[in-house]
């Protein structure tokens, strides 16, 4: 979905909803000047959705560990440029260093999830984290977020439903657009 | 032309054997539908559309998931040279159904995930990897005759 008003303007008259720009959650507003061109647009998560994300991250919690390290594992072994930002840790299957850093990930994803409305309060050291320091380009927050929905289909089968699948891949996109709010 | 190993092939042949068509297609269509509702836009004519449940019993949308894995099941049996298979599918989703080939991409990452979920701990990394390096290859042959 690129940023044509012609076609914002459809979808939005068409779904009588508003849209947020997924890359700078910048609300788009067809009377304003100007607008966020640089990203995709996704209508706000639903009360509903935000319930589903935070009941499904609440039962994934205790095994953070597990869906973190698969999750980066498969991301590893698809798109071999991210193994560029773990120089400095052993990433192979198994390793201390993949389960501990999974972990982390994981429950920082589930801390978001727990109020969804304070992302950007939620993530705000996380921000400045990957701004200054980690400097991970974007759109590699895309290519983990694919392996975390393929991690969660395998470990959730049938349970990860179109609707549940939709949820999720629309929070996993707004989780990515906040943590990279700072980058300039 | 792309380089197949052994090992690739057996995996992506072994995957579409183990398949029932008429189950993971519509399942692929719809949760294409579902989760990036911007593609219904090319099923106008598939008649009720307007929610989840809708999508999910179309015996529209249910036949044409069958056809369009039935399409993919030609590229599976010519994997050394899916372009030139793939070049009048190319050509008609181009001139005649007007889709847009951005949108090859989302149906091909909602099979990835009905494969995941279906085969669940079986779908290794390294499968994956090789499953999405076919469907890659898919998605450009499908893009090529578009100018």
């Amino acid at each position: 979905f690129d940023a044509f008003p012609e076609k914002l303007l459809m979808f939005c008259s068409f779904w009588g909803t508003s849209l947020h720009c997924k890359t700078c959650w910048v609300m788009f507003n067809p009377k304003s000047e100007s607008f966020c061109t640089s990203g995709t647009w996704g209508r706000m998560l639903s009360k509903k959705e935000k319930k589903l994300i935070k009941e499904m991250w609440e039962r994934l919690t205790p095994v953070a560990e597990d869906i973190g390290s698969e999750a980066l594992l498969r991301m590893f072994a698809s798109y071999p440029g991210t193994k560029t930002y773990f120089s400095h840790l052993d990433i192979s299957p198994g390793s201390a260093h993949l389960s501990s850093h999974g972990k982390k990930i994981v429950l920082a994803i589930a801390e978001g999830a727990k109020d969804i409305s304070q992302l950007t309060v939620t993530l705000a050291p996380l921000q400045t984290l990957h701004a200054y320091q980690l400097r991970i380009d974007p759109t590699n927050f895309k290519l983990l977020s694919h392996c975390m929905l393929v991690t969660l289909a395998c470990y959730l089968g049938s349970e990860f439903t179109p609707v549940a699948h939709a949820a999720m891949d629309k929070f996993l996109s707004a989780f990515a657009a906040v943590l990279s709010e700072k980058y300039r | 032309m792309v380089a197949w190993s052994d090992q690739e092939r057996s995996i992506i042949t072994s995957i579409f054997s183990n398949l029932d068509y008429n189950d993971v297609g519509p399942k692929a269509l719809i949760r294409c539908l579902i989760v990036y509702p911007w593609t219904q836009r090319y099923f106008a004519s598939f008649g009720n559309l307007y929610n989840a449940d809708a999508i999910k019993t179309n015996p529209n949308i249910q036949a044409h998931g069958t056809k369009i894995l039935h399409g993919l099941d030609r590229a599976v049996k010519n994997m050394d040279d899916i372009k030139t298979t793939y070049a009048e599918l190319s050509v008609l989703h181009s001139e005649k159904l007007h889709v847009d080939p951005d949108n090859f991409k989302l149906l091909a990452d909602c099979l990835t995930i009905v494969i995941a979920a279906k085969m669940g701990s079986g779908f290794t990394p390294e499968i994956q990897e090789t499953f999405q390096k076919f469907l890659a290859v898919v998605v450009s042959a499908l893009g090529k005759q578009y100018h």
